[in-house]
């Protein structure tokens, strides 16, 4: 690798050595801190960023909450902020994300965890090598394909197991979403794992312990603050993600928990609204930024949470 | 000594029957993936035809093409990388080389974790108040670029800290025993080393990228686009123009969900035509990231 390297600029830096004068040293000095100065203000963009983001969803929330009393966005059970007769509860919504987000992680998480253990205590070398990128991949295929399937193949497919099924329901979209998140949990929980120690491993071991009582009574244990990260982790992806929803679990505001039926969650509102033509500055405008912050809040929750667990589990051992 | 054998059998079935449920949940996943693509690709590959990348959409299912919405990726896809990469391989070398442990730089460092967990839709209601209502960009290619940019960085920002990270002190060493300066050390020598990893990083970024529709929905991309940008290439002198970046787009994504929320039946078949596109680019994209991330795993050993 170092041969890569062009020879004149071994030859600089040594005649540079010999006959710098103050003035040059100087030079580079300064050109040493403006480079520093300009890495450092493209690291402090990604401060910008944020603060760009919490302002303006601020901003134009607090415009909202002038019209709309706290209390009512919070306990009133309906969302029809664009009807004439304005309602602005935000529970229908909330609902919705509820629901398909349980879904999701009552698929997420069991196969998640049982493919992390998986490839991590059992597969031989190979299969983890192919596994991995695979698995990797359902992340990675575009959330509008995974809305279509979830409407033109899954749903279908559950019309024939359960007869009376609408068209549009959480419960297709909430299994593909599920699908989706397997990675974010398998290989968050997949590392947590890898990070428990092989002596408590073989500690068990010789104690005549089993694989798999050895997997789940001490390895789990020991990772359980970095795989419950992989969980809070994935449920924030769930809650935050739009397209799934918006194609298959149809955009009508429904406050239920029976996920054979049609809801808007959060991010779908937001997807609705903007589909449409309305004005700046209207309450109608706001409204989406008043759900947005509300979903920031969910997901920068899950996110602390989240982090603060694998920090933990980083710092145990 | 019988009940020994006893516990040992049973334990090994344990064993054996979690090994099953492992390969399950496994083949749960891959068979997903496979029947999504298969399902696309039955509906989808009868329409893909030279007609279909090179038509406009269409009132008429049979007659619509992908034409602008490719074309409109291409270009959102250049400002996004424009905007995400040099800022992100710049953020994540101060990061490694540069930042001393204070309040500032954990600012920093939470900040950028936090970012990466922010849903996309909610980058999409920042551009709208921010870059569309504020700095009036409008809904142009620069507007969806920048979006875009803004949401991989910190994705960009984490490859690129991991891959430097993995170069040895002692490269860096060498060159100020040399009396190289610690830009030096980075420009000629951290910097290329970690190439591979960060240009692993920006393409799973991109891959992203390419697929997102919540936000560029937010910003309120016009589906039924029937024109191209100006291009940037020119005949005449000045030869490149930067006309495009103000131009009004689409992309692949919104395309597919236009056409997936259509009734009728010969859209969706576009739809899947859409989609399988969109998914081969991005999976083609993944396929390259592993395989460089595969290489240069093998290659480099210090």
């Amino acid at each position: 690798m170092l041969a890569a390297v062009p020879a004149r600029r071994f030859k600089r830096v040594s005649t540079l050595l010999s006959v710098l004068s103050p003035r040059a040293r100087m030079l580079r000095r300064i050109r040493e801190r403006a480079i520093e100065l300009v890495l450092f203000l493209a690291a402090l963009s990604s401060v910008a960023v944020t603060a760009g983001i919490v302002g303006v969803l601020a901003y134009e929330s607090y415009g909202f909450f002038q019209h709309v009393p706290l209390v009512d966005f919070l306990t009133d059970t309906q969302w029809t902020p664009l009807f004439d007769d304005a309602h602005y509860g935000i529970l229908p919504l909330l609902s919705g994300t509820l629901v398909t987000t349980v879904i999701a992680l009552l698929v997420a998480i069991p196969l998640g965890t049982i493919i992390a253990i998986y490839l991590s205590e059992y597969a031989p070398y190979r299969v983890r090598e192919v596994a991995k990128p695979v698995l990797e991949m359902l992340s990675g295929v575009p959330t509008v394909v995974y809305g279509y399937f979830a409407l033109l193949f899954v749903t279908p497919l559950l019309q024939k197991l359960f007869p009376g099924l609408p068209g549009f329901n959480m419960l297709s979209a909430g299994l593909v979403m599920g699908i989706m998140i397997i990675p974010y949990v398998s290989s968050l929980s997949e590392d947590a794992i890898q990070a428990v120690p092989m002596q408590l491993r073989e500690g068990s071991y010789a104690m005549g312990a089993s694989r798999l009582r050895t997997a789940l009574s001490v390895v789990i244990p020991a990772a359980l603050s970095g795989v419950s990260a992989a969980y809070v982790l994935g449920m924030s992806r769930a809650v935050g993600e739009t397209m799934i929803v918006a194609i298959a679990a149809g955009m009508q505001p429904n406050l239920t928990l029976n996920p054979m039926e049609p809801a808007a969650t959060i991010t779908t509102y937001i997807v609705q609204v903007s589909l449409g033509d309305l004005p700046h500055g209207s309450i109608g405008y706001q409204t989406i930024f008043a759900a947005g912050f509300t979903l920031l809040l969910l997901t920068l929750a899950f996110n602390i949470v989240g982090q603060m667990l694998k920090r933990r589990f980083r710092q145990a051992y | 000594m019988h009940s020994v054998q006893k516990i040992i059998a049973r334990n090994k079935l344990a064993d054996g029957i979690f090994v099953v449920l492992g390969l399950l949940a496994l083949s749960i996943g891959i068979g997903t993936l496979l029947a999504l693509i298969v399902d696309l690709a039955l509906h989808g590959a009868p329409r893909l035809s030279w007609q279909f990348f090179t038509s406009f959409p269409s009132r008429f299912a049979d007659k619509a093409g992908i034409l602008s919405a490719w074309v409109g990726t291409c270009m959102v896809m250049l400002v996004t990388a424009a905007c995400a990469v040099p800022l992100g391989i710049a953020a994540g070398t101060y990061l490694e080389e540069y930042a001393p442990k204070h309040w500032v730089t954990d600012i920093i460092e939470i900040n950028i974790a936090n970012l990466a967990g922010v849903p996309s839709i909610v980058y999409g209601l920042m551009a709208l108040g921010l870059f569309i209502y504020q700095f009036n960009l409008g809904q142009t290619v620069l507007t969806a670029g920048l979006t875009l940019g803004l949401l991989i960085l910190p994705m960009v920002i984490i490859a690129t800290r991991e891959s430097v990270r993995s170069i040895p002190r002692n490269i860096r060493e060498a060159v100020y025993a040399l009396g190289g300066t610690q830009w030096q050390s980075i420009r000629d020598h951290v910097l290329p080393y970690s190439m591979g990893g960060i240009l692993t990083g920006v393409i799973i970024a991109m891959s992203r990228a390419i697929g997102e529709s919540a936000p560029v929905i937010t910003i309120g991309a016009l589906t039924f686009i029937a024109f191209l940008p100006p291009a940037p290439l020119q005949a005449v002198p000045p030869f490149v123009s930067f006309e495009w970046i103000t131009s009004p787009y689409t992309v692949m994504p919104i395309q597919m969900f236009n056409w997936v929320s259509r009734p009728q039946e010969a859209f969706q078949a576009n739809a899947a035509a859409a989609g399988l596109v969109l998914l081969l680019m991005t999976l083609l994209m993944n396929g390259i990231a592993i395989y460089l991330r595969y290489r240069f795993r093998k290659r480099i050993k210090w």
